[in-house]
């Protein structure tokens, strides 16, 4: 079997200076390492232009590369919903309203925060949760990119796996958060630029905006639907039918638009650390705006391919590999595309993109995770009341642990095909219920700890129950990963459907059971301890030391404006 | 003083651009091989363009040191 890619000198090049760029960031960096607080939060020392591109570039991993073309090739143009509706609002809220504590309260991490405001088995919970999920969702990344480059390549998953792994800890252990972050800022232009070409050559190749339009209108129509349905994001949401993805507007607006988007956005360690290693309370509130403004074009780079991917496909121009079963593997859109349209040197460049996506997905996970292990396990239930040399230490053992962990769960990956949608799935059900305990946490000061804790318990319990009593159309009950693994009452239209709705009630019960066992229990901290942490118990702040113009209000609102006249446009 | 992001990102983007315009001028001619890309000589222009970003990241690196030097 001949490469699906084949490189030539040039490619190599351009692959091997790039790894050499990124581990030495990290030894460049190494001399600044001589505390704790360097290492795991980045010292809180960087300019918000670095976190907020941080913010986002540790979100715009390969698996969200390849995963948004796909469904930009499946599903269209209400793939958007994923960046306009699904993220935006979400960002603005945090980088408003949450922020503010997050950052002000002095805690470390988010479970740190869960601890000083609730009490510590909710903190305990949630950190060890979450350092599960790092884990497995770094190794899935690993296993990722060594299955892609076997298929592409043909190089042997175990080299893959073990340079990618050394790569990333080399420049996590030297470097810490602060190359993590400086990684993905490098990580952000490469992939930009590296994608740029191909949205142009694509569009190009497809007869252009319109002419890529009216190809998708006749897929459209020929596969049952109105002729908008792949190229207008809101027009077809009335109901679940009448849209490829088997959704409609409200499932969009709360599952989407709500609870999956801010339970993601607003609680993911992952993504808020960012901006909590921003070296001021504005700087902090500023990253998840500034990582937005580049949020809202990203589409037109990852989705927009996907698009015309489909056209240049029914034209007959561009074949997509087809699955076993004689279906399209929308997951090789955007790989078959970069080595269709990409001559060698600009193809080195393209493939870099990837793997410099893949690799800062694992690494912005064991930053995540030895911090979380660090400050939320060891030194809260192992080892406390130790020097900062010693937290230091661990923090950089934590991060060859982690790698190893990575490596494990890469290969448990490899043993198990859906262990990607197993974790989308976990997210999902953990994600939802903590966004509803931090919400009422922050915002109602009678919310009181056991009832956190239960809350947070009972949303995943319930969580679980619907997904074992639910399942997409077309799913086999006994693979029990989609669901239905109790008994099937109710058939969703679709995979995402399903896991809108899985999200909503998870929130829903944990909001439930908060409310209602706070009223049944009593708050164990007293208003001092709360300042700081509630919004009622903190002192409103003004942004007078800024430019009007460098305001967290003022960008948010351009933001917000944009995003809804790009709605518009898209209707 | 840490290290300031703007000087690896200039460093790479100079040395990528300066790789890819030189291949894109060498391999100009070569109608077949620029005929995967709709016979636009990609690598020229993406150099170019990245030869370009590159140097403009150094120079905004150089000016914010001499700010720091001279307040």
């Amino acid at each position: 079997m001949p490469n699906l890619l084949t490189l030539g000198w040039i490619d190599y090049l351009i692959i091997i200076i790039y790894f050499l760029f990124v581990i030495g960031i990290g030894w460049a960096l190494k001399r600044y390492m001589s505390s704790s607080k360097a290492f795991l939060e980045a010292g809180r020392s960087l300019p918000a232009w670095v976190t907020g591109l941080a913010f986002i570039s540790a979100n715009l991993g390969a698996l969200e590369v390849i995963g948004m073309s796909a469904s930009g090739a499946q599903y269209g143009m209400a793939t958007t919903h994923f960046y306009w509706i699904g993220a935006i609002p979400a960002m603005i809220f945090l980088a408003l309203f949450m922020m503010p504590f997050y950052y002000g309260s002095k805690a470390r991490s988010v479970p740190e925060y869960l601890k000083l405001r609730f009490n510590e088995k909710t903190r305990g919970l949630n950190a060890i949760a979450f350092a599960l999920m790092t884990v497995l969702a770094s190794g899935i990344s690993m296993y990722a990119l060594a299955a892609l480059m076997e298929k592409l390549l043909h190089w042997p998953f175990d080299v893959s796996v073990l340079v990618s792994a050394g790569i990333v800890l080399a420049y996590t252990y030297l470097g810490g958060l602060s190359s993590a972050i400086y990684n993905e800022v490098l990580q952000f232009f490469i992939i930009v630029i590296g994608l740029f070409p191909l949205v142009f050559l694509s569009l190009k190749d497809a007869g252009g905006w319109s002419g890529m339009n009216e190809t998708l209108s006749q897929v459209a129509v020929d596969k049952g639907y109105q002729a908008g349905a792949w190229t207008q994001m809101w027009s077809h949401s009335g109901s679940s039918a009448s849209n490829p993805m088997g959704v409609e507007w409200f499932g969009i607006i709360m599952g989407l638009g709500f609870v999956l988007s801010f339970g993601y956005w607003c609680t993911n360690f992952l993504v808020v650390q960012r901006a909590m290693a921003a070296n001021s309370m504005s700087a902090a509130r500023k990253t998840p705006l500034i990582g937005a403004l580049p949020k809202i074009f990203i589409p037109f780079l990852v989705i927009v391919p996907g698009m015309a991917a489909m056209a240049l496909a029914s034209k007959g121009t561009l074949s997509l590999e087809l699955m076993p079963d004689g279906s399209p593997n929308y997951n090789s859109v955007i790989t078959s595309m970069l080595g269709h349209y990409y001559p060698s040197g600009i193809l080195g460049l393209g493939l870099t993109a990837l793997l410099a996506s893949f690799m800062s997905g694992m690494a912005g996970n064991v930053s995540a995770f030895n911090t979380v292990w660090t400050y939320d396990i060891y030194q809260s239930y192992i080892k406390p009341g130790q020097n900062d040399d010693h937290y230091l230490k661990v923090g950089q053992i934590a991060t060859i642990f982690g790698v190893v962990l990575s490596i494990g769960a890469a290969y448990l990956a490899k043993q198990f095909g859906n262990i990607m949608d197993f974790l989308q799935m976990i997210f999902s059900m953990v994600n939802a219920p903590l966004f509803a305990v931090l919400f009422l946490g922050m915002f109602w000061k009678r919310a009181t700890g056991n009832a956190a804790f239960w809350g947070l318990l009972v949303g995943i319990g319930c969580a679980m129950v619907h997904h074992g009593l639910t399942i997409p159309a077309g799913a086999d009950p006994a693979a029990v990963i989609k669901g239905g693994w109790i008994s099937v009452s109710h058939t969703y239209p679709s995979g995402m459907a399903q896991s809108f709705w899985t999200a909503i009630i998870a929130w829903t019960s944990a909001t439930v059971f908060t409310v209602g066992l706070t009223f049944m229990t009593k708050q164990m901290k007293s208003n001092e301890e709360l300042g700081g942490l509630v919004y009622s118990l903190t002192p409103r702040i003004v942004d007078k030391d800024d430019k009007w113009w460098n305001r967290p209000v003022v960008l948010a609102v351009i933001v917000g404006a944009l995003t809804l006249v790009l709605s518009i446009i898209f209707w | 003083m840490k290290l300031d992001i703007k000087i690896p990102i200039g460093l790479l983007f100079t040395i990528f651009g300066i790789i890819l315009s030189v291949y894109g001028l060498v391999t100009g001619s070569d109608t077949e091989f620029y005929a995967k890309s709709l016979n636009f000589n990609v690598n020229l222009w993406i150099g170019l363009f990245m030869l370009v970003f590159g140097i403009f990241m150094l120079i905004l690196a150089r000016k914010s040191l001499k700010e720091i030097k001279e307040p």
